[in-house]
């Protein structure tokens, strides 16, 4: 673990638990080694209780029956998340919660299976491509991370003209350095236009220690403890 | 009430590429059925509606098909209706 005295601690995280996740309590015990508050978020919840990010993690939230994240998506949790999104609270889905937020119009675009029609679980080196969003904090555009894929359908795709719309607002956060999946674009991560929701196909909590082979998951669950942090200074100055 | 027989197929859309008709495709020619082209694999989902008539059950059902059934960012749906049997009638 790298947690450096600059994270900010006071901040709580909120993990989403749909049926069939299975990342759940990695994420959690990741944020929690990096010295952030976590809960976990049932999706049959109404409420996040007050986190100040929430991060959908990877799994097969139901299954992913008839597509992924098609039934997640009207989980009574998710009317919170994207209010929650609304307000400009950062919210970052990884694997299959990057799937869900697609389905829940959170974010453009869609994943489908892998050019190769293999489930790809393997290091896969990323490239940023920007850094303003709640996952940019401490890193630069151009820098280079190692950290897990683990997924059958990682292949992004969107039409050409919202391919061109994320390019011109620098809505892609990272690409791919070799694309393992067919993901137009190489694209490995994109934002929504405002950077307070993220998805990404790789799995930053499988990247926090020495042990794993990569601790550069550190860097982005880091810069989502900053995020959340400016993001509660920002609500507590408007309640104060 | 009327109950139709529905079947909405889901395929990918023209423009998306389809990794597993390909496949699909591949191994039909290594099977020997020549002339094989354009395989899009899909899904099929079969379900009775009750409704007032014809009109009301496609328009039930292209709702399910924008809200659930379908990505429209990446799915195309097909919707085939066709009068239940009467002797299903409770």
């Amino acid at each position: 673990m790298s947690a450096a005295a600059s994270v900010p601690r006071n901040v709580t995280v909120g993990v989403v638990q749909f049926p069939g996740t299975n990342c759940d309590l990695d994420t959690l015990d990741a944020l929690a080694e990096l010295g952030a508050r976590t809960a976990l978020l049932r999706s049959d919840e109404t409420s996040l209780s007050g986190v100040d990010a929430v991060v959908i993690p990877g799994g097969f939230a139901h299954g992913d029956y008839l597509r992924t994240g098609a039934i997640a998506r009207f989980s009574p949790i998710m009317n919170a998340v994207e209010s929650f999104a609304g307000a400009g609270g950062p919210v970052v889905g990884i694997c299959n919660g990057f799937q869900v937020l697609t389905e829940a119009g959170l974010l453009p675009g869609a994943l489908r299976p892998n050019a190769g029609l293999s489930f790809l679980c393997q290091p896969q080196q990323l490239i940023m491509a920007s850094v303003d969003h709640v996952l940019g904090h401490g890193l630069s555009p151009s820098d280079q991370l190692s950290i897990p894929i683990n997924h059958f359908e990682g292949n992004y795709v969107c039409d050409g003209a919202t391919l061109q719309r994320l390019r011109a607002n620098g809505q892609v956060v990272m690409r791919y350095v070799s694309n393992p999946n067919g993901s137009v674009d190489d694209i490995a991560g994109i934002c929504n236009e405002s950077g307070n929701v993220v998805g990404l196909m790789p799995h930053p909590e499988r990247a926090t220690s020495e042990l794993l082979g990569s601790t550069d998951g550190c860097k982005l669950l880091e810069a989502l403890l900053s995020a959340a942090a400016s993001t509660r200074q920002a609500v507590d100055h408007h309640a104060a | 009430m009327n109950r139709w027989d529905v079947l909405v197929e889901v395929s990918p859309r023209a423009e998306i590429a389809d990794p597993a008709g390909t496949t699909v495709e591949r191994a039909l020619a290594a099977l020997g059925f020549a002339g094989v082209s354009s395989v899009r694999v899909g899904k099929a989902i079969r379900m009775e509606v009750t409704a007032a008539d014809v009109s009301e059950a496609r328009s039930v059902t292209e709702q399910m098909c924008d809200r659930l059934l379908a990505n429209p960012v990446i799915e195309d749906a097909r919707i085939e209706l066709r009068a239940a049997a009467q002797d299903h009638s409770p």
